[in-house]
């Protein structure tokens, strides 16, 4: 047996068996869902180990799922009687019909599950810890790991969010054309939130950050492809210039990490490494994006990742990456957007006009705010840059940020010792 | 900290100001989008606020009189405002001196506490 199969399996299904059940079963079970899922593929390890993968696995689990699931309807008690108000008193019989696996099922409850769980009355973090485990199907392991904490913490930001979902008694449906708009931002926000977790998270395990860029994209992927007959639809502008910022940022995955884990920052990348199949992607969800009307955060910040994707350094490219970032901020306060627009500033007009931007921003105490100073002080005053790379350096939170900033800091010293008589 | 309009008066062009250059005109809309962008960068743009039309303004004086504003006479005119938070008037002052109709000599900035409705003063 393949020794990846079943944790391929996990990740893969893991989120549609979940979402299926609690279509089904409400929101609320949603722990005897988890469990019925878990003893699903309990089984197929115990069964295929024993037996040989079946020709179908996927078409097994879900068989094994539906007959787990048939069997807590039967015998547990106090769930059928919890469950029956959702099933409107149908009998087993009925509620057998009811468990449709079809593929537009699939989809309809796992885009139901992705609203409840991006619910605007659970706290993002919960969300993003939500997301991970229920629509990406993470174990608690890599979500602790992924998000660089405990596995304690993890169950317990798990736990209060179920108990929100079950508190606030959020339906598992898909919002109507009155709500659509309040309720896609708030999706957006938490996938946008997943993506960067992934992207720009301080984990080590690059692999695992790799998957969860990616699961992020599928699941905005996800809302542009569906359609519902009602008509329904959220292929948005916005959401597709959010897939398209994705797409722009994930095409220098490989290139910004070097074999031994290590950060390359944008300025010393391998641009042969960048991506340009996921560049050209980019490229056609952007043009989806267009739209006259809306110009949301998204599109800009799509428009600043498609500049990055562009090789060239030229004077025309940073003006436009300024330009951007100045609407952004218009838009939008962030401390991050207003750190990379002094860096632009500073590619139009040197690092000399770009030190009082950078300084103006007050956001001492900021790791990139200190590594920024540290960069535009570097030719022009050793000392200050040296203090402010000491202070970005007790900043850090990862091997990979400290080799970053120590090489700088040894750099700096030596240009100190060559240029003092 | 309180919030300020910054009020943007421009002298009226006269026939002798020639029409600038797109260079200029490029470089203008530049210096401002770097000024705003700045503002918002530290965090102190209350309100993107707007830009105000001459064409097509009318005044409307007592018993309802509505006539074409009159600007052929006017040497100076309103043309926009932003909202910032400051700390106090002098600081929303920094502020107005680096607007590029300040720094290319084309206006001055008003600057204008917004009184706040639990305000008696």
């Amino acid at each position: 047996m393949n020794n990846n199969l079943i944790p391929q399996l996990y990740r893969q299904e893991y989120s549609k068996m979940v979402s299926l059940l609690c279509s089904r079963f409400g929101i609320d079970q949603i722990d005897t869902a988890e469990d019925i899922v878990s003893e699903t593929f309990l089984a197929a390890a115990e069964t295929w180990g024993q037996k040989g993968v079946p020709g179908n696995p996927v078409a097994w689990l879900y068989k094994v799922a539906r007959n787990n699931a048939l069997n807590v309807l039967k015998h547990n008690k106090v769930f059928r009687e919890r469950v029956k108000d959702n099933l409107v008193q149908q009998t087993t019989a009925h509620a057998e019909q009811e468990l449709d696996f079809s593929e537009q099922s699939i989809i309809d409850s796992q885009l139901q599950m992705l609203f409840a769980v991006c619910h605007p009355s659970i706290p993002v973090e919960a969300q993003v810890c939500l997301s991970l485990r229920i629509l990406c199907g993470f174990s608690i392991d890599e979500i602790a790991q992924a998000l660089l904490t405990t596995k304690a913490n993890i169950n317990k930001r798990l736990y209060r969010a179920k108990e929100k979902l079950r508190a606030e008694n959020i339906a598992l449906s898909l919002p109507g054309n009155e709500a659509i708009t309040s309720r896609l931002n708030s999706v957006l926000v938490t996938l946008y939130l997943l993506f960067n977790e992934g992207y720009y998270s301080a984990g080590t395990d690059t692999v695992l950050r790799k998957d969860l860029c990616v699961e992020a994209m599928h699941l905005v992927y996800l809302l542009t492809e569906y359609q519902a007959p009602s008509g329904l639809s959220f292929a948005k502008p916005d959401v597709y210039a959010l897939l398209a910022l994705m797409c722009f940022q994930a095409s220098r995955f490989e290139a910004r990490i070097n074999a031994t884990g290590g950060l390359v920052l944008y300025e010393q990348q391998d641009r042969s490494l960048w991506n340009q199949e996921l560049i050209n992607r980019g490229n056609h969800f952007f043009v989806q994006a267009a739209n006259r009307e809306t110009l949301s955060r998204y599109h800009l910040e799509a428009a600043i990742a498609w500049w990055h994707t562009h090789e060239k350094d030229s004077l025309e490219k940073w003006e436009n990456i300024l330009l951007l970032y100045n609407k952004l901020l218009i838009l939008e306060y962030t401390p991050i957007a207003a750190l990379n627009r002094a860096y632009a500033f500073a590619r139009v007009y040197g690092k000399e006009k770009a030190i009082p931007e950078a300084e103006a921003l007050r956001l001492t105490g900021n790791l990139f705010y200190h590594s920024l100073l540290g960069e535009l002080y570097s030719e022009l005053d050793t000392t200050k840059a040296i203090h402010h790379c000491k202070q970005a350096l007790a900043l850090t939170e990862t091997v990979a940020e400290r080799a970053v900033i120590t090489g700088k800091l040894k750099a700096l010293t030596e240009a100190g010792k060559h240029n003092s008589p | 900290m309180k919030e300020f309009a910054l009020v943007f008066h421009v002298s009226a062009p006269d026939a002798n100001t020639p029409q600038p250059s797109p260079a200029q005109m490029q470089e203008m809309m530049t210096s401002w989008m770097n000024w705003m962008g700045g503002i918002a960068a530290r965090d102190l743009l209350a309100n993107g606020g707007s830009r105000l039309g001459i064409k097509d303004s009318k005044w409307v004086s007592k018993d309802k009189v509505v006539s074409d504003g009159p600007y052929t006479e006017v040497k100076e005119f309103i043309n926009g405002y932003i909202i910032v938070r400051a700390n106090s008037s002098a600081e929303a002052a920094e502020i107005a001196k680096e607007c590029p109709i300040v720094t290319g000599g084309g206006g001055k900035v008003e600057v204008r506490p917004l009184v706040a409705p639990d305000c008696n003063e």
